[in-house]
């Protein structure tokens, strides 16, 4: 093992995984460049853009502004495992049916970060959804449409609660 | 947009961090939410030779309270600031900024300790540490030394830490049910970097405030405690008066960094603007009482 590549082994969407990794490397090249989960889009990769959002221990992070080496041992999810698990399914219908993407550059960020909120499965106004997303950049839809479809599944999870 | 070659060491305890930063200097950088660190490293604009990641260290995690004072570790994540109910409690001030700093993103990875180290002008919590009066614990080889808030702040993004020592703690006094607090900023978008903003601590009896620090950020090099402005106020009934004498004596308290974000005067203007609002929140806050 030389000075600028370490060995980690992580689970990601539910697999474990071993990989050689040089150290420079980080999170959001990881996963798209060694394990093609090209889900996970690079825009700015100075953690202003939010396109390469993606979930580690259970929380949103910005992938682009941690390491490979530095989630050794986490548990890592991206927008494919949330697909595949169905945890995001309700919110991509609603992306589809309110035209809340175009190009769909941000939309994995999007939804990690959605989901994120909607996990408490707590009323919010469209305010806070706002703030909320407020760290995702959409250069397409102006935001309304997203917003809207986010508040939508939000009212449906809340609903089929009571 | 890529960082460059380096070394990492993800550190199993304090003593270790301390040795390896003693041995390298400055080619070592501490790696805790990266929030900042990382960005520079993809822009190039920082290349150290080793990174220490102290994300593991348990000794520099959590908030506590105890005889009046509140201890947050340097890894206390922006997150769980948030979500704490001792800085609900305690420190009202702090719980009132945290919804500026940054999005939720970056919140769950950045720490309180990577803030302070930082300085950046700014920032939130810099100012509040300066207007709660903290202080903030930094160790090396030599051991450990208190810093009060007062004389940490060098310049821009300049502390009176130096490169061998690591940010341990910040211990920030409760003043308690007596205080009013108010904190505002402007920015140009939710939760980016401000462009003009003040955090006030206060003591209010009826519509005189008695004492008060006012710390202003992002239009100076440092967070800033405006002394005459402070003066101008002191054992002062909150009235139109005053409130032109303060955003008077602000000007020779204040001479803002021109940026991208606005001209010196625009950001005076703002600065005085935030003035009279927090002021007058203050107020309202303690009638409310």
């Amino acid at each position: 093992m030389s000075d600028n590549t370490q060995t980690i082994t992580l689970t990601v969407n539910g697999q474990q995984i071993t990989r050689l990794v040089r150290i420079r490397q980080h999170l959001v090249d990881f996963l798209r460049i060694e394990l093609g989960l090209t889900g996970s889009h690079l825009g700015c990769e100075h953690g202003v853009c939010g396109a390469c959002s993606v979930r580690v221990d259970n929380c949103v992070v910005r992938g682009c502004l941690m390491l490979a080496v530095q989630v050794d041992g986490s548990v890592v999810e991206t927008v494919e495992g949330l697909t595949e698990s169905g945890e995001i399914s309700d919110l991509q219908d609603n992306f589809v049916e309110r035209d809340a993407l175009q190009c769909g550059f941000c939309t994995s960020g999007m939804l990690i970060t959605a989901a994120e909120l909607l996990r408490d499965a707590a009323p919010k106004s469209r305010d806070e959804i706002r703030d909320f997303l407020s760290g995702n950049y959409c250069r397409c839809t102006g935001y309304h449409a997203i917003v809207d479809a986010v508040e939508m599944t939000l009212k449906q999870r809340l609903e089929g609660q009571s | 947009m890529k960082a460059p070659e380096l070394g990492y060491k993800r550190a199993e305890s304090v003593g270790q961090v301390i040795e390896l930063l003693a041995s390298y200097g400055d080619d070592a950088r501490v790696l805790a939410g990266g929030q900042s660190l990382m960005p520079t490293l993809n822009m190039r604009l920082s290349k150290p030779k080793l990174l220490v990641d102290i994300n593991q260290l348990n000794a520099l995690k959590g908030i506590s309270f105890e005889d009046g004072i509140v201890r947050v570790g340097a890894l206390a994540r922006h997150a769980e600031i948030m979500r704490s109910t001792v800085i609900f409690e305690k420190l009202p001030l702090i719980a009132e900024a945290m919804p500026y700093v940054a999005h939720v993103a970056i919140r769950n990875r950045g720490t309180f300790g990577g803030s302070i180290a930082l300085a950046d002008p700014a920032a939130e919590l810099p100012a509040c540490v300066l207007a709660l009066g903290a202080t903030i614990v930094v160790e090396s080889a030599r051991g450990q030394r208190e810093i009060p808030a007062s004389d940490y702040f060098k310049g821009l993004f300049e502390t009176e830490r130096r490169p061998d020592e690591l940010l341990i703690e910040v211990r920030i006094p409760s003043i308690g049910m007596k205080g009013v607090h108010v904190f505002s900023e402007l920015s140009r978008r939710q939760g980016d970097f401000a462009v003009a903003g003040v955090a006030c601590a206060a003591e209010i009896d009826g519509d005189t405030i008695s004492s008060a620090r006012l710390v202003y950020f992002a239009s100076e090099d440092r967070p800033t405690l405006a002394t005459n402005a402070v003066t101008a106020i002191t054992n002062k009934v909150w009235s139109e008066g005053s409130r032109a004498s303060v955003l008077d004596a602000l000007g020779d308290d204040l001479d803002p960094m021109e940026n991208l974000q606005g001209s010196s005067e625009f950001k005076l203007h703002l600065q005085r603007v935030l003035t009279g609002r927090v002021l007058d929140e203050a107020i309202a806050r303690a009638r409310a009482r």
